[in-house]
């Protein structure tokens, strides 16, 4: 038998190095598994300080002893070259392993096993997990606010047909594709403000919803009569201006007697709440913020000065203040600025300020797109005679959009983020709502579970998007 | 000059379309304070304040003025954001590291904090700290020592108040052992260009900044000595400690927020820094016989320096911006004092809200600038 030098572990008593050092790494993550789910304590004879400290010396003796270089086992190599590289990478791996282990029994029991989910009052909930009955209780409230419970299909209604008419695009065929531009960035966000308007908050507003079918379908068919050159400025403008018109200069309830119709009950904007005010308000700033801060980006990147500095002026402005001071703004300050009987809705201002905030952020975003282009596509569209609207929407913006695709989703991300701020202006969407129910004297104590419940939603929301944001970047991805 | 006049027909409109624009909102809010009798003005700020604030760096109570509550608010807001700064940095740059690691276990543990931490608002971060987290602490009465002098309460963090007797002179040997320092660097550097020896200046500067200062206990007549907190009883039971110094819950769950959160964006910027050199400069660098140190000194940390900067600027820039989240939690930042508390009693909104993003934004843009300075030093001189 060959001498066995136990400080440096070699090939030719590979299996004695390896029994022990599996052996040893074995018994330090037993301990330290049975001190966790069973609070059995192996090694409790030794003194407090040395039985704390044991599995973590006997571990990294045995990954020592384990860590031979080209073994020729499969699965050894490939442990020591991902956990076990040197001594300090084995003491971090080990202290992970530890804490892994250490961490799942009490947060599954907190979880699943000591929490309580039956039962709808407080009583049911005495046990040291956590109570989701609070949630099922306040699930209501945490989804559509303070709007009434007989009410709440509509927002159901007005979500699955906007997701519906949202999903359009992906089963498009070839021949409609040309279209789902003008549809995405005209046309859905015009039926997604009628339906919010219409139905989420209905009211007297029926004739609002006919004005805008009406509007549509008369814009439509006059459009097959406009010739091509001009049909993108024709649907930018026309439906929306034959709406405001018919809405303001018609007065169609004064000529027919259907004005008796009530249509559905009304429900003021400070009624909304919980996630589907978040789910609305980043609706609405995801299609505001992106056409302002495209013409910013253009702006700041423009031949003439003054423009230029104008745009630089705004975006400078709106990224250097915090999101709550404009919040505050626009809730103290600029009704002020309004003529004194003019009103905007506490929801309109806050989406106008999140908008506005957002779109500069959108803009450096576009701007950084704007400029990784290289000046060889600006003089080719030049040469071909191309005038500057044309250059940019057909050649330069859609090259530059496929550049950014990450830092829009970013940016997109930051706004859902920021959404539970509206509760400066006493907007509370699932945030809010959680903090009004934390409250409520009948159900004190249950801060925990419903962060959590809310942290969890938000993370399963960004976490898609930001996937669905790498998913879109690798498929409009062009080799250059 | 290259000047057109058809050029100015665009501009022009932009101007009268922007001058229109503000010109009605000023005339508005002309009507508007007239009709409600407010006058316009920044007399306010001389005015006793008469509300007081619950922490603040410096002497404030209800009879200083309007203007001290506004400097109490943005010291304040400062402290925030300089301790966030700087944890969010450390915490940053190490899982950031880690997420490059070899070790497989310490890379996905690094990938599962960033993607965790970032995808959830800060503020609802926030709310669960303080909310949730710290409510969980124990009362003062019950609370354990830590190491015998700290006390983790659900009142706040004490730790022991520093005393200090001649504490210039110990300021001064820390500022002349930072210039040593410098002086020493640029000497090595110049040493290292001209005759290629290279000083260990890491170890001279280390040795530097504890002897100086070590110096001034001995010969200067330094003294220091700790005031331990005690615990205190108020009333039957109603305990808190007394002496030292106290941070409240606010202050802990602010930067810890902040500083998890903004953590996870500086991870991300030091990963692409690092892995934007190139791996041929790594193997260059070895190839000629630098150690693997020098490698990482000499030849990644510089070019990766330059790609983390400007990222990392943003998000100091956010973190800053952040900390006026502060207001959800009353910890008496200057979005709460000011334009909280003060705009409230004043009810002068246009003059609060203007004063309060200015004072941001000369924040922003200051950090911006400084940054932007030192981007340029160490950016590369392209001839």
């Amino acid at each position: 038998m060959k001498k066995i030098n136990f400080l440096k572990p070699d090939k030719t008593n590979l299996n004695t190095f390896l029994y022990l050092g599996s052996f040893l790494f074995f018994i330090s993550i037993l301990d330290v598994f049975l001190n966790s789910f069973l609070r059995v304590n192996l090694i409790g004879f030794l003194p407090n300080f040395l039985s704390f400290f044991m599995p973590l010396i006997l571990g990294f003796i045995g990954l020592y002893f384990i860590r031979i270089e080209y073994s020729g086992i499969k699965q050894l190599d490939l442990i020591n070259k991902h956990i076990n590289t040197n001594n300090f990478n084995a003491i971090l791996s080990l202290l992970i392993i530890f804490v892994v282990i250490k961490s799942i029994p009490p947060i599954l029991s907190w979880f699943v096993i000591d929490a309580s989910f039956a039962g709808d009052s407080k009583d049911v909930c005495s046990g040291s997990g956590a109570c989701w009955t609070y949630i099922k209780v306040w699930i209501r409230r945490f989804m559509y606010g303070m709007y009434p419970n007989a009410e709440q299909w509509r927002i159901n209604l007005s979500f699955i047909a906007l997701a519906l008419l949202g999903s359009v695009g992906y089963f498009a065929s070839d021949r409609f594709k040309k279209y789902l531009t003008l549809y995405y960035v005209i046309i859905y966000p015009f039926i997604a403000f009628l339906f919010i308007f219409f139905f989420i908050s209905g009211g007297p507003v029926f004739f609002d919803f006919s004005y805008g079918i009406i509007a549509a379908i008369l814009s439509i068919i006059i459009g097959f009569f406009i010739p091509n050159k001009f049909k993108f400025y024709y649907f930018l403008i026309v439906p929306f201006a034959l709406y405001i018109s018919l809405k303001y200069f018609l007065f169609f309830e004064e000529y027919i007697e259907l004005g008796k119709l009530e249509g559905l009950n009304w429900v003021e904007t400070g009624a909304w709440g919980g996630l589907s005010l978040t789910f609305i308000i980043s609706f609405f700033c995801l299609i505001f913020c992106f056409p302002i801060g495209m013409a910013f980006a253009l702006g700041r990147r423009s031949s003439f000065p003054l423009i230029r500095y104008i745009s630089i002026g705004f975006i400078e402005f709106w990224r250097g203040v915090p999101l709550i001071t404009v919040l505050f703004m626009s809730a103290v300050m600029f009704p002020m600025f309004l003529p004194a009987d003019f009103f905007i809705d506490k929801l309109v201002r806050c989406i106008i300020a999140i908008s506005l905030f957002e779109a500069a952020y959108v803009a450096e975003v576009i701007r950084g797109g704007l400029q990784a282009l290289p000046r060889g596509q600006y003089e080719a569209a030049k040469s071909l005679g191309m005038g500057y609207w044309k250059m940019h929407i057909f050649v330069i913006l859609p090259q530059a959009l496929k550049l950014v695709i990450p830092g829009i989703a970013n940016t997109f991300l930051a706004l859902v983020k920021d959404t539970p701020l509206i509760f400066v202006v006493g907007l509370l969407e699932i945030v809010g709502m959680l903090n009004l129910a934390k409250t409520n004297p009948e159900w004190l104590g249950f801060a925990m579970e419903g962060y959590v419940f809310a942290a969890i939603i938000f993370w399963i929301i960004c976490y898609a998007m930001s996937k669905y944001s790498y998913n879109l970047e690798q498929k409009y991805k062009t080799d250059r | 000059m290259n000047f057109k006049l058809k050029d100015l027909g665009p501009q022009l409109i932009t101007v009268i379309v922007v001058v229109l624009i503000f010109g009605f909102f000023t005339y508005n809010a002309q009507i508007n304070m007239e009709n409600r009798g407010i006058d316009f003005g920044y007399g306010f700020l001389s005015q006793e304040s008469s509300f007081d604030v619950q922490f603040s760096l410096i002497e404030y109570d209800g009879s200083h003025s309007y203007f001290r509550a506004y400097l109490v608010g943005l010291l304040n807001t400062i402290l925030v954001s300089v301790i966030g700064i700087i944890i969010a940095t450390i915490l940053g740059v190490i899982v950031g590291v880690a997420r490059l690691s070899p070790n497989y276990l310490i890379n996905k543990f690094a990938a599962y904090y960033v993607e965790f931490f970032r995808n959830i608002p800060l503020l609802l971060q926030i709310f669960f700290w303080y909310f949730a987290a710290l409510r969980a602490l124990p009362l003062p009465q019950d609370a354990e020592a830590i190491f015998g002098v700290f006390f983790l309460t659900i009142k706040g963090l004490y730790v022991p108040a520093f005393i200090w007797e001649n504490f210039n002179i110990f300021f001064y040997s820390i500022v002349a052992a930072i210039i040593a320092i410098v002086v020493i660097r640029i000497h090595a550097k110049k040493l290292q260009e001209s005759q290629g020896k290279q000083l260990p200046v890491f170890f001279i500067s280390i040795g530097l900044i504890f002897i100086l200062p070590l110096l001034s206990f001995l010969v200067g007549g330094v003294n220091l000595s700790f005031e331990i907190p005690k615990l205190k009883q108020l009333a039957a039971t109603s305990y808190v400690y007394d002496g030292g110094l106290s941070l409240p819950p606010e202050l802990i769950a602010l930067t810890l927020s902040l500083s998890l959160y903004t953590a996870t964006f500086i991870a991300e910027c030091v990963r692409a820094g690092i892995q934007g050199v190139g791996k041929g400069q790594k193997e260059a660098a070895a190839s000629i016989g630098l150690t693997p140190n020098q490698v990482l000194k000499l030849v990644i940390m510089p070019q990766a320096l330059r790609i983390i900067i400007p990222p990392t600027t943003n998000q100091y820039l956010n973190l800053t911006k952040n900390s006026s989240l502060a207001a959800a939690i009353a910890y008496p930042d200057l979005v709460l004092v000011f334009a909280g508390t003060a705009l409230m009693q004043t009810g002068k909104a246009i003059e609060i809200v203007s004063i309060t993003m200015f004072t941001y934004l000369s924040l922003s843009i200051s950090i911006s600038i400084l940054m932007n300075w030192y981007n340029k030093r160490i950016a590369i001189q392209e001839k």
